[in-house]
């Protein structure tokens, strides 16, 4: 057996074959939920471990490659691990051990597709995603790109019967394949005249800076349609509430990470001299993305479409930080390129654990009460109190709050913006001070965003009666939760050691490297020089410690009587939970504070309606000014075009007979 | 860790946690004679706390453990928050473990807890002071970051007592960019502390509470803890601004251990014109409009943001 | 900031007074206030000609400061004031963009100006080249208060605003303009306000109001051919 894995690479190609084989296992006995849920899926969970650990254990070893003669007679699949893929892998492989685990308990009978379809495109899904990690050709990276957006679609369609579960895997599929047509175009740019695509004829390849920017350009287009930026985010609002909460949580948490990927792949390895403006479109694009998310996700009153736009936000505040380190790298500034590269990877890899808890926390949600609706939740912390104190791990460590893992990787990009007006450039050295400011602006919504989600869904009173008959999660979902929410933990609390692994990354990748650390294994200290330094670790205790200490005095001190009564009614004896707020209502002073990013309509009661109603419809603006007259010119060009189609026979044979005569005159 | 560095932090935590309540007796003092009422005792913050912990805590039914835990982590929060911030001596180990951004990630850790607090009752009162006080929030922690980052600007790095001996030792000089980052943080201390024109810590009408409505459900000992967290963070907050803008007599690295003892004083007669010139501010302003207080926060970080441009120009 | 003099400080002082003044300006609404901005910048800008001028013993700066003091302090605040009360215009109605949306495009013009300024900064040879930036910025904010007001009132003030841009300007790059342009460009100002002020009575007595969207009406409709 070891002799059939030489290396790295030979293990995670097995396991990736290890998941398809689990998948097609799942055709066996489709509808059988004991044999899905409770082997199938936990199997698929062991083999996301040991991808991870050989992802982590392989991540300082040398490149290995291999070709696979696969598909095509002259086509083979070149694979290639190195560090960068070992870093995705082992996200791939840590966040999907929750979420698999969680999925175990989570699929039951009911509309729609079987579980044993849904196992299989469940692991082909990962599979694929794992298959993009390790492609080192177009060919290849192509063939596993389009299988993640097909595998991920049927995911998404699980519940086909419902009309706007289809159209939201429509638009979907849509964007995904714009998306994949501009990254084939950066790659057919990018073979520079040689006519070889794998990736080491491009990293060969001599372009002038023209082509290289319109590479780079095409590939953020095509990446950014997958990662969700604005404008081509239409897609993720829609499809992340239509599929199931566990496959939610893995295109949110993981696939939209393979996008960054593609993006560090493309710049930094292929395109070996990236220049300094190519960092400003990518900030720009982000730093929009990231607002526009973050505002959007505060007046949702759909608990799976507030996360949904949050992802947006991170995505969008990951691409700020890897434009910042473009920039940085373009102008020679290695140390704080380094520094804004280890903070974009490592928001990746908390997104993909705080994201999949949260969704898999509304998976709970969803499935013990049946409601996405945010008006029709409320008080669950009694009722669920496992999901309700998992969740609040992951929408601490959304909101950015210390000891957790979110805070970590904005305190490394905050660190980064604090040397950029060194850049040698005029505007640009203003102008990037000032768009610290505004993630710091995206970071605080996000907080908003949080408390918003958390307490109108956990907090509080019951809003409808059924709540009260809602019941805690199964074994394997807590099982699942306490994973990613050990995950959120740890990565905050360790991070001197995160950082250590992600230098590998960055040195491999893109030649900068942080100066060695000189201080203890608990502080971490990116750059010495600059005196600033943080410990999550020792954060906890000491806030640990105070409120034990307090929660001590006090005791001793003092009696511990409690009584019950009423809360606070101000006279008003027949409170009941629907006075408390609800989600617009929190939603309120962002709609007003800021309202031209919204398309709003309201219908407002008058003072003779005998039944009054309030409505308030939040539409996106983009998709009124930018996709419906899109939709309609391309509806107008092709009905132009179907003046073609006149259905008589003799008509087609004279067009035959026109390009037969075309190409005959052409060719002699 | 030297000797000297132990009695630093320890001095600076007991004197916040002492002194806080005594501050904002002080506050109220100085605006009741601005209005020409009869103040109230100096002492009766302290003496309204240990009153609430002796009280029997009553508990609304449907509170969850988070509501009772809340207090204790505010409070927890808001001392380590005072014992990270240089304001008798820049000696302070536990500042290598948190900097100025993990500051305000303190800060926001506290308000976080106190919205989720509110909102676990489940009454219009609590969710209305939830959705207010995150409102404010939002807006005040990216300009109170852009002040730190004008600080930092000026002495390339982020740890607070490092910005402290910095700018202390800077020779005497007229900084605009510093002038424009102060009024900047004062906007932002009355708008974090409750104070007017944002809010009215001692109004009565719950439609007008933003703070105050936070507290609205608690009782006794945990309501004594919140309140003694709210003095706190007025004395932090006028002590961050002391360690930026006036940094000038706390004891610094290699200064004598007496030097740490003559900083108590001097930092009394800081907190005393402070005090004087908030309670002047909150006689001379009326209340904001709940939604002019994002303008009154913009204008804040503009502030912030000129200060920034200013010191990037003129380097000044 | 070691060993910069005492006087040099006080000019960045001054300019970094004047942007905020400017900024200032942009968002207020009461009439009066701006007139009374209008006037500390008068000050300020006298402060720093004065300073100049003890820096460099100019002659005609000190003349130049005495006008600035006589003129922008004393009597178009004043002229202004009376038109005021003359024309009973005390509050500007909500301008273009809201005060948050005012403010973002203030500091991009100010970033905008700052980089604008430092190549000609760096060829400058005077101590105060460095508020270059700040006299460029003060001008395109005064143009944008003009831009974003509805009553007349509020964009004379931004016209004498720029000029007091100008003025810094020429202040800080080359310590002065001859004294001949200094008169011809104060004359300009006069006479342009006098202008100004025969046309704000005209225009009120047409339409009993100073809102400039009555002059929109002003324009000829092809299809109907005459004046709503």
């Amino acid at each position: 057996m070891t002799s059939l894995i030489h290396s790295p690479l030979d293990a995670c190609l097995t396991l990736l074959a290890l998941w398809v084989l689990i998948g097609v296992a799942g055709l066996v006995r489709p509808t059988s939920l004991i044999f899905v849920g409770r082997t199938l899926f936990p199997l698929g969970a062991l083999c996301s471990v040991a991808l991870a650990v050989v992802a982590l254990g392989s991540l300082g070893a040398p490149t290995d490659r291999v070709v696979l003669t696969v598909g095509l007679p002259d086509l083979p699949m070149h694979l290639r691990r190195d560090a960068l893929s070992s870093f995705f892998l082992f996200l791939l492989g840590a966040a999907s051990v929750g979420i698999s685990v969680f999925a175990a308990g989570y699929f039951r009978k009911g509309r729609g597709t079987s579980a044993g379809l849904l196992c299989l495109q469940y692991h082909l899904f990962l599979a694929s995603m794992g298959f993009v990690l390790l492609a080192d050709d177009a060919y290849a990276f192509m063939v596993a790109w389009e299988s993640m957006a097909l595998s991920s679609y049927f995911l998404v369609t699980t519940q086909h019967s419902l009309g706007e579960i289809r159209r939201a895997g429509f638009l979907y599929l849509l964007i995904a394949h714009v998306g994949a047509l501009a990254i084939l175009l950066a790659f057919g740019v990018m073979q520079g005249g040689s006519w070889q695509f794998t990736f080491d004829a491009m990293r060969g390849a001599h372009l002038t800076p023209a082509w290289a920017a319109a590479a780079y350009l095409l590939a953020l287009f095509g990446f950014g349609a997958k990662a969700g930026l604005v404008p081509l985010h239409v897609w993720l609002p829609e499809a992340h509430p239509a599929a199931p909460s566990p496959v939610s949580a893995l295109m949110s948490g993981v696939m939209l990470k393979t996008a960054v990927y593609g993006v560090l792949r493309i710049t930094f390895d292929l395109l070996a001299a990236p220049q300094w403006w190519w960092g400003l479109v990518a900030l720009t694009v982000g730093l929009f993305s990231a607002l526009y998310g973050a505002v959007f996700a505060a007046a949702q009153t759909d608990m799976k479409r507030l996360l949904a736009w949050s992802s947006i936000e991170n995505v969008g505040i990951i691409f700020t930080g890897l434009g910042l380190a473009i920039v940085f790298h373009g102008v020679g500034m290695s140390g704080l390129a380094a520094l804004a590269l280890i903070a974009v990877l490592y928001h990746s890899l908390n997104h993909a654990f705080m994201k999949s808890l949260l969704f898999c926390g509304t998976g709970a949600v969803l499935h013990s009460t049946g409601e996405r609706n945010l008006g029709r939740l409320g008080g669950l912390i009694h009722r669920m109190p496992w999901v309700a104190w998992l969740t609040l791990i992951g929408a601490l460590a959304l909101a950015g709050l210390p000891p957790l893992n979110g805070f970590v990787s904005e305190w490394l990009l905050l660190q980064a913006f604090l040397f950029a007006h060194q850049v040698p450039h005029t505007f640009i050295n203003m102008l990037l001070p000032l768009s610290a400011a505004l993630v710091a602006l995206a970071a605080a919504l996000a907080a908003y965003v949080m408390v918003k989600f958390f307490g109108v869904i956990f907090l509080g009173q019951p809003r409808e009666p059924t709540l009260l008959r809602a019941h805690d999660a199964g074994v394997l979902e807590r099982i699942g939760l306490l994973w990613l929410a050990l995950g959120c933990i740890t990565l905050g609390l360790i991070p001197t050691q995160v950082v250590g692994a992600l230098r590998v990354v960055t040195r491999q990748l893109a030649r900068v490297d942080l100066p060695n650390p000189t201080a203890p294994w608990w502080l971490l200290a990116p750059l010495p020089g600059r005196l600033a330094s943080y410990s999550g670790l020792v954060f906890l205790l000491a806030v640990t410690a105070l409120v034990l200490l307090t929660i001590l005095a006090v005791r001793l001190f003092y009696h511990q009587r409690v009584r019950g009564g009423a809360p606070w009614d101000c006279g008003f004896v027949r409170l009941d939970p629907r006075m408390q707020d609800t989600a617009e209502g929190f939603g309120q002073p962002i709609r007003h504070i800021f309202e031209p990013f919204f398309a709003m309509q309201r219908e407002l009661p008058s003072p003779f309606d005998s039944a009054p109603r309030y409505r308030v419809f939040i539409a996106d603006r983009i998709w009124q000014r930018l996709y419906e007259p899109l939709g309609s010119l391309v509806q107008r060009v092709a009905d132009a075009f179907s003046v073609l189609q006149q259905g008589r026979i003799s008509t087609y044979l004279l067009y035959s007979f026109v390009t037969l005569v075309v190409l005959l005159a052409v060719v002699l | 860790m030297r000797p000297i560095e132990i009695l630093t932090q320890l001095l600076e935590l007991i004197v916040a946690l002492v002194a806080a309540p005594l501050f904002v007796g002080w506050v109220n003092q100085c605006r009741a004679w601005l209005q020409n009422k009869s103040a109230p005792s100096l002492w009766l913050p302290y003496r309204s706390i240990r009153k609430l912990f002796h009280k029997d805590a009553v508990i609304a039914d449907g509170a969850s453990r988070l509501f009772r835990v809340a207090p204790y982590i505010v409070f927890s929060a808001m001392v380590v928050a005072a014992g990270i911030i240089p304001s008798m001596g820049t000696r302070l180990p536990l500042t290598q473990v948190a900097d100025a951004i993990a500051l305000v990630g303190l800060l926001a850790m506290a308000r976080v807890f106190m919205s989720l607090a509110a909102m676990d009752i489940g009454t219009a009162f609590g969710t209305l002071g939830a959705r207010r006080e995150m409102m404010l929030g939002f807006l005040a922690e990216p300009a109170l970051l852009m002040v730190i980052f004008v600080a930092s600007l000026i002495s390339a790095t982020t740890a607070l007592p490092a910005i402290t001996e910095h700018l202390a030792t800077q020779t005497l000089g007229l900084y605009p960019s510093l002038a424009f980052t102060a009024v900047a943080f004062l906007m932002v201390l009355l708008a974090e502390n409750a104070r007017i024109p944002v809010d009215n810590p001692a109004t009565h009408l719950e439609l007008t509470m933003i703070h105050e409505a936070l507290l609205l459900e608690y009782s006794a000992r945990h309501l004594a803890l919140m309140e003694w967290a709210a003095d706190l963070k007025l004395f932090n907050y006028a002590c961050i601004g002391f360690a930026l803008f006036i940094p000038w007599g706390v004891s610094t690295r290699g200064s004598a251990p007496v030097a740490l003892i003559a900083s108590i004083p001097l930092l009394a007669v800081k907190l005393a014109a402070a005090g004087a010139l908030l309670a002047l501010i909150e006689t001379v302003s009326a209340k904001l409009r709940v939604f002019r207080a994002p303008e009154f926060l913009a204008t804040a970080f503009l502030f912030a943001v000129l200060g920034l441009l200013v010191h990037l120009l003129l380097g000044a | 900031m070691v060993g910069v003099p005492l006087d040099l400080q006080l000019l960045n002082l001054c300019a970094a007074l004047l942007l905020l003044l400017s900024f200032a300006m942009l968002t207020q609404r009461r009439i009066v206030n701006l007139v009374n901005l209008l006037a500390l910048q008068g000050t300020v800008l006298f402060v720093a000609t004065l300073l100049i001028a003890l820096r460099t013993r100019q002659p005609h700066l000190y003349v130049s400061a005495a006008l600035t003091l006589g003129l922008k302090v004393v009597l178009l605040p004043y002229l202004l004031h009376r038109l005021i009360r003359r024309l009973e215009v005390y509050w500007d109605a909500e301008p273009l963009l809201n005060i948050s949306g005012t403010m973002l495009v203030g500091v991009l013009i100010v970033v905008f100006a700052f980089g604008l300024a430092q190549p000609i900064s760096a060829v400058a040879s005077t101590a105060t080249r460095n508020a270059i930036g700040i006299a460029v910025a003060v001008v395109l904010l005064s143009f944008l208060t003009m831009i974003t007001r509805r009553k007349a009132m509020s964009q004379v003030v931004g016209f004498l605003s720029m000029e007091n841009g100008l003025f810094f300007g020429a202040m800080s790059a080359t310590y002065g303009m001859p004294m001949v342009v200094e008169f011809g460009v104060a004359l300009d100002v006069l006479v342009a306000v006098l202008v100004l002020g025969i046309f704000f009575f005209q225009i009120r007595e047409q339409f009993d109001s100073l809102d400039l969207h009555h002059l929109e009406s002003l324009r000829e409709d092809a299809t109907s051919g005459r004046r709503e």
